[in-house]
């Protein structure tokens, strides 16, 4: 009895199965808004899927459900990953946007494929230096940042502090945040990976500021929303807040763009939603959520 | 299967014995199918990107983020899991055998009424909950004891010992179980109390068994990967001490692993990592074959 | 007498491990359930999660737990017990059946993040499925597959040899033997292992996180079967509970994340303790049902599956 039920029960499993691949192999977002109603200019349709950069996750998500409330035909799934995954998958296309932290070519080591990826620009964040709130020290400059990362610089006392260790967090070698945070505040010195702890994401990284009396480490103004913001200081770099004023006025460094990589140009609902995370009226949920409008960079 | 002809019988046998067949050898196919796929990804890093095996193997400078010289040595990986492993089994084994006794031989009734779905319930516990509760709860507390930031070795071996725990008291406790009746009566008959019975005659006895526990402890404290993760401290670097942070294999993986692109030595290199990963758990099933076997049953 | 107060001395001492074993656990599932407190709220547990703003639900990670479990029990119960079936009956001893055990020990002793590797590589890259439920339930099933196996070729062997010869002295064939007689008689064992197994199942964090994606589609049960948001549907991406606790906890941006992962942790360990609680219900009354050998088989019923 037991037995047949199983077998019954795999049995229906694999028609589910059956039906499911059917509809997948032609949900690409090949298809045009065309064939269906003719009323208006825009309107899209399709199945397609953004995997990728955890940074920029949450406003890709956000993005999705608004634009899927606008065309009801689309559905837009959105995946973490990591950036890595994002452009592997979107080169192999198994994905039809892989959302990244940095340009693909930065990531890709076979030229011959990078020339395949066009990497759109959709958003820019900006990270701010954090620490403990026991650590009373307001601004840092780039040369103390790279002192106290590279390991020359052990005490808070040092940079204007109290006498204080001076506990050092990083990312993994392999973040996205980590890369920016070489290349705008490092700028060719190594970070010394034998002192301090890595840990893995904004939110480990949070607790472990939160706990760690001299702790220093550096997070996504994304995620510094909320009571967040409260539970860590934030420091000024060369005497800059981390805004959006400042940014522009080249006066805080530590930021990058964000993004969706397509497979050769964008089309269809592809190009519909990467121009609508872009747009005027996306931008105010973009502030609204700590990225900065790609409309105020440009 | 209502069937009353003979030749259904006949049938029904011989199709029953096909899909159970199937079945058995479906796991060996899956087996090898991972063992292949893992190693055909994993020495990609010498046949394609040319890392030399010998400075995989032994040397301590991991650095794939140089672009201009990359190095990719695992040692510091290699002895973070084997101390953080280790360390867990050193601080699991006794605990797990005294449970393994106790259910068996102090207070059987408490033992399975209690003890035993107290262990499962254990093994339910998902290790991400257990991370947490490393971060929250055992990190700062030692901090707060031996200073430092918390993120430590000796944090990483605590978490794993209580995860292990089940596993091994379970397999220890069924082992010393095994142990005929007749032995712990001639021991009393010889005049000796219950813990000289224990000590002396059970639990040698039942060595074969609680060793095999000890090692399957040990592989599964090698393979976890979240909760010690958590609370290690990910320091590339090799440990000062207990109370210092550093690595393992299965940390630098969950790490890296989504941020790397397929083809890039980097990635490689973690691919490699994974089959040492592999490699070092096959190892350890050699182990329990060759403690079964010896003296073999 | 020196050798008493010993023997008083280390009695002590496993009475005093024992109890702190259950004291530890009871702290954790006290510290839990605190920190989680208020989780069974309706909006809570069945509503819709939001990116941005508190008091979202975590209702789709909840269904995504469950039904993953569901086709992961559907895919590795049958191979399980197949594979149970082929070892207890009808493996001949020798190199063969040795290098098979060899294979299930090898599998189970696989670290759950290469098995979440190996699924990236082949449920997610190589068949084109992408992040879906099915390559998750696929990843688990590897991990699950060793210990079910076991548990149902020990519940098989369990059963009196005298029970089978009576059966094959009747005239019945080895299967009919098998599927009449045998598998009643080690149900209930095999139903516990199940269960067990089960709690595991909606712990995996690690493996599910290369295989079923990290987001879940606005489910929409009229959807089309075929569409990413019909719930049923097996080639969805799928959040699980555990793998939300670990996003909340890693970026969740949500001013409420730490409280929803307390909330969903203190929910898994519920789970947790009711399918304990139900394997060992389920297990008894079963034992009552089949009657039949029970001192013998009662022992074993309780073995931990490891």
């Amino acid at each position: 009895m037991l037995k047949r039920n199983l077998k019954l029960a795999m049995g229906a499993l694999l028609i589910t199965g059956a039906l499911a691949g059917c509809g997948n192999s032609d949900s690409t977002a090949k298809e045009t808004g065309e064939n269906k109603k003719e009323e208006t200019a825009q309107s899209y349709s399709g199945t397609l899927t953004a995997a990728g950069s955890t940074a920029l996750q949450p406003l890709a998500e956000e993005a999705a459900n608004e634009f899927m409330q606008k065309y009801p035909d689309v559905s837009i799934t959105v995946q973490g990953g990591g950036s890595g995954t994002g452009v592997n998958q979107v080169a192999a296309g198994a994905v039809q946007i892989g959302n990244s932290d940095v340009p693909s070519a930065e990531k890709i080591e076979d030229k011959t494929k990078a020339g395949e990826l066009v990497d759109n620009k959709v958003a820019g964040i900006a990270f701010a230096l954090v620490v403990n709130k026991d650590v009373k020290v307001e601004s840092l400059t780039a040369q103390q940042i790279q002192d106290i990362f590279s390991g020359k610089v052990k005490n808070w006392k040092e940079v204007g502090g109290n006498d204080e260790k001076i506990n050092v967090i990083n990312r993994p070698a392999s973040s996205g945040t980590r890369a920016t945070f070489e290349k705008t505040l490092m700028k060719g010195v190594k970070v010394n990976d034998s002192i301090g702890t890595v840990q893995d994401s904004n939110g480990a990284v949070e607790q472990a500021i939160k706990s760690t009396p001299g702790a220093i480490s550096y997070v996504a103004m994304s995620y510094l929303v909320g009571d967040k913001a409260n539970a860590l200081t934030t420091l000024k770099i060369d005497g800059a807040e981390p805004t959006v004023e400042n940014i522009k006025a080249q006066k805080y460094p530590f930021w990058s763009y964000e993004y969706m990589v397509t497979k050769g140009e964008a089309q269809d609902a592809v190009k519909g939603f990467i121009d609508f995370v872009k747009s005027e009226e996306f931008a105010a949920k973009v502030k609204e959520m700590g990225y900065i409008p790609i409309s105020e960079l440009e | 299967m209502k069937g009353k002809k003979p030749i259904n019988y006949w049938k029904s046998e011989y199709i029953g014995r096909m899909l159970v067949t199937f079945c058995g050898f479906l796991i060996v196919f899956a087996t090898l199918a991972i063992i292949v796929f893992i190693c055909s990804k994993g020495i990609q890093s010498f046949t394609q990107s040319h890392i030399s095996l010998k400075e995989m193997l032994f040397s301590k400078q991991w650095a794939p983020n140089d672009s201009a010289h990359p190095k990719y040595g695992a040692v510091i990986f290699i002895v973070g899991s084997t101390l953080v492993s280790i360390g867990a089994v050193l601080l699991s084994a006794p605990i797990a055998i005294a449970l393994a006794v106790f259910i068996n031989y102090i207070w059987p009734e408490f033992g399975t009424k209690v003890l035993k779905p107290v262990l499962e319930l254990l093994i339910g516990i998902p290790s991400v909950v257990y991370g947490f509760l490393g971060v929250t709860l055992l990190v700062p507390m030692l901090r707060d004891s031996f200073g430092g930031v918390g993120f430590s070795l000796i944090a990483g071996i605590i978490v794993l010992s209580i995860m292990i725990l089940p596993t091994i008291a379970s397999i220890a406790a069924d082992a010393i179980g095994a142990v005929p009746h007749a032995y712990l009566e001639a021991s009393y008959g010889l005049g000796s109390t219950r813990w000289q019975a224990i000590s002396r005659v059970i639990v040698p006895a039942a060595r074969k068994g609680i060793l095999t526990g000890v090692v399957l402890g040990l592989a599964r404290a090698f393979g976890e990967a979240l909760a010690v993760q958590m609370v290690i401290g990910n320091t590339v670097k090799l440990p000062s001490g207990l109370y210092s942070p550093t690595a393992t294999l299965t940390g630098i993986l969950t790490m890296d692993m989504s941020n790397t692109l397929n083809g890039t030595a980097w990635n490689n290199a973690l691919w490699t990592l994974a089959m040492i990963l592999l490699l070092i758990s096959f190892f350890f099933i050699l182990i329990v074959r060759a403690i079964g076997q010896r003296g073999g049953k | 007498m020196k050798a008493r107060t010993v023997d008083a001395i280390w009695t002590g001492i496993l009475y005093a491990i024992s109890f702190l074993v259950v004291v530890l656990l009871g702290f954790f599932i006290v510290t839990i359930i605190l920190r989680g407190w208020g989780f069974w709220d309706p909006q809570f547990l069945f509503g819709n999660p939001s990116n941005t703003q508190a008091g979202g639900g975590i209702g789709p990670q909840l269904f995504n737990s469950l039904y993953m479990l569901v086709l992961t029990l559907l895919i590795s119960v049958p191979l399980g017990l197949g594979a149970g079936i082929y070892l207890a009956e009808y493996a001949k001893q020798g190199k063969l059946l040795s290098f098979i055990r060899l294979c299930i020990e090898a599998m189970a002793s696989l670290p759950s993040i290469v098995v979440g590797l190996f699924g990236l590589l082949v449920f997610v890259t190589l068949t084109g499925w992408g992040y879906t439920l099915i390559g998750g339930a696929l990843a688990i099933t590897i991990l699950n597959l060793p210990g079910l196996t076991r548990v149902c070729e020990n519940a098989i062997l369990d059963v009196p040899y005298s029970v089978k010869e009576a059966s094959l002295g009747l005239g019945a064939t080895r299967w009919q033997t098998l599927v009449r007689v045998v598998l009643p008689a080690a149900l209930p064992q095999i139903i516990t292992g199940v269960i067990l197994a089960a709690g595991r199942i909606f712990g995996e964090a690690a493996a599910l996180i290369y295989t079923a994606g990290l987001t879940t589609p606005f489910l929409n049960a009229s959807a089309d079967l075929s569409s990413k948001l019909n719930p049923f549907n097996m080639f969805r991406p799928a959040e699980t509970l555990t793998v939300h606790i670990w996003k909340l906890n890693s970026e969740g941006i949500v001013p409420d994340a730490k409280l929803i992962a307390a909330k969903s942790a203190a929910i898994l360990i519920v789970m947790v303790l009711l399918f304990n609680i139900a394997a060992r219900l389920i297990s008894v009354l079963l034992q009552r049902y089949f009657t039949g050998s029970k001192g013998r088989k009662k022992r074993n019923a309780n073995k931990i599956a490891v």
